[in-house]
């Protein structure tokens, strides 16, 4: 503050710690005099914080499903196995001890012989070829061994190491990675984790454009305030905090809506999805936002609200002269 | 504290409000601007608030040259300067109290001082026991009181009025302009814009008078 003579000493006069002070106890009053203008409208509050609740819940809840179905991926056993065919002139007996030596080494965990005999018998029962398959005289079928990896998660490069170090055994005429599926799986994986965030990034828009829009007729009706407080000295930081309040209120309380719908979801869902495990015989268990997943969404709702109240005020409020 | 060297004022629409206007008001002056309405006294008063700028000359108010104000101090000016409207400009949404509290809640007061502030300018104008009622339960002239008192809580250097007994009778409009009076006694800088002639001749002021964006008489106070 600037005075060119000691003659307004008892007036408004300013140093740093009242300034502070000052800046303090406005933006708490600006903040609960925001919320409570929220709770006084009642009912338009509460459909905006519904409307920004679904909208979050619906990239969140699906960013959770997603990851829920990333542990069904890696909790289901075996997830990459290794089939050996071995050579189709070598007896069972033989083919024994082959499964024995493998299991001793220390990269596999565990290995299972499907004998030629036992193939054709499945085969049999199965395929509905039995009556010619009855009429064969030599059993086409290879002895299989299928080989579970030590390493419980391979990754492909990995499991293609192991892969080529058995088909070096001269018992084994094929060695197959029974991968496919995994990278399959993993690549839908992330097919829909970009969908989803790019769900999650228009929805993020459409809240932001929802408080905007909410803020924007919250100015207009304060509009006459608006001017009286300019008029009598309030800076555009003055005016504008309570609206960027206001935003923040909004957003924090839709991303609770969010939380609370996505946990009531997932309680729902549980049991299903208990009983679908329990048919898979996986010890599948869903997992749910968590309480710093709930804590991170509150986080993105309050900056999501912070933000689409910033880009409006800055339009609307400049525009609000008094004249 | 007042100062206008060769003030132009050319609206974007060509109108031409105000006209090489040269004054100066001291800092202990109470002084009144007459002219017909669209004679640009309410311009003039802009001016002084920065709610408009000059198209040409300068204003100095309080020693600060506003042209070369940047619109990040015009709060701080304003702080300095109590308005009065004809039209009240109260919130009709909050007590008397909280529309006095205003500006100090602005400039940032503690509660216990902005208590202690508000009671003495609503004691001042007469409305002390008024404190809790809103606004719209008062009469024209209470209602202008207010107004009045919100223009001095923040104890302003500078007073300025725009038709602040327009809408008011005669008896009340003299109250109105006793107590800028005594505004001005104690040291403050009143500028009133009023056309009501009968009653400011009356007073022992300074009369300045506009015509068609011209000062005629006035502008010095000799």
């Amino acid at each position: 503050m600037q005075r060119g003579s000691a003659k307004g000493a008892s007036q408004s006069r300013t140093n740093w710690a009242d300034v502070l002070r000052a800046w303090l106890l406005h933006h708490r009053s600006s903040a609960s005099d925001s919320l409570r203008r929220l709770i006084a409208n009642r009912i338009s509050s509460l459909m905006t914080w519904l409307v920004i609740g679904i909208a979050l819940a619906m990239p969140v809840g699906m960013g959770v499903a997603l990851d829920n179905l990333r542990n069904v991926g890696s909790s289901l056993d075996n997830p990459a196995q290794l089939s050996l065919f071995l050579r189709p002139e070598l007896s069972t007996e033989a083919a024994e001890q082959v499964m024995q030596s493998l299991e001793n080494r220390v990269d596999i965990s565990s290995a299972r012989l499907v004998s030629r005999e036992a193939a054709l018998e499945e085969f049999q029962q199965l395929s509905g070829f039995g009556d010619v398959l009855q009429n064969l005289d030599d059993n086409p079928l290879p002895n299989l061994i299928i080989v579970t990896p030590s390493v419980t998660r391979l990754d492909a490069e990995q499991a293609e190491v192991l892969r080529n170090a058995l088909q070096e055994l001269p018992a084994v005429d094929r060695a197959v990675l029974d991968m496919a599926w995994v990278q399959r799986l993993n690549a839908l994986m992330l097919l829909s984790q970009r969908m989803v965030m790019a769900m999650g990034l228009l929805l993020a828009l459409g809240v932001l454009l929802v408080i905007g829009n909410t803020i924007r007729l919250a100015i207009e009706n304060r509009r006459d305030e608006i001017i009286i407080v300019k008029l009598v000295g309030g800076s555009d930081a003055f005016v504008r905090r309570p609206f960027l309040y206001t935003g923040v209120w909004y957003g924090l309380g839709g991303a609770a809506v969010a939380w609370l719908v996505i946990s009531t979801t997932l309680w729902w869902l549980e049991r299903p999805l208990a009983a679908l495990a329990l048919v898979y015989q996986s010890g599948f268990r869903v997992e749910g936002l968590g309480f710093a997943g709930g804590l991170q969404l509150l986080l993105l709702g309050a900056v999501l609200g912070l933000l689409g109240a910033w880009m409006t005020v800055g339009r609307h409020l400049s525009a609000i002269q008094p004249r | 504290m007042i100062t206008f060297d060769r003030v132009s004022k050319r609206y974007p629409e060509g109108h031409e409000a105000l006209s090489e206007v040269s004054f100066t008001i001291d800092s202990d002056e109470l002084v009144f601007l007459t002219g017909h309405s669209g004679a640009g006294k309410s311009t003039l008063l802009k001016l002084i608030m920065l709610m408009e700028r000059p198209s040409r000359g300068q204003v100095l108010v309080n020693g600060q040259n506003l042209k070369s104000m940047p619109a990040s101090r015009i709060p701080q000016l304003r702080r300095d300067i109590g308005v009065v409207f004809q039209n009240h400009q109260l919130l009709f949404d909050r007590s008397i109290y909280d529309n006095v509290a205003l500006p100090l809640e602005i400039a940032g007061y503690q509660r216990r001082e902005v208590g202690r502030r508000v009671r003495a300018a609503l004691d001042k104008v007469g409305l002390l026991a008024r404190e809790k009622d809103i606004p719209i339960t008062l009469s024209g002239g209470e209602q202008q009181r207010v107004g009045i008192a919100r223009a001095v809580v923040n104890k302003p250097r500078i007073i300025l009025a725009d038709e602040p007994t327009g809408n008011l009778d005669p008896a009340l409009s003299a109250e109105i302009m006793q107590l800028f009076e005594q505004f001005n006694q104690v040291g403050v800088t009143v500028l009133i814009a009023s056309h009501d002639l009968s009653l400011i001749s009356r007073m022992q002021h300074r009369i300045m008078t506009l015509r068609e964006g011209r000062m005629i008489t006035g502008a010095s106070d000799v």
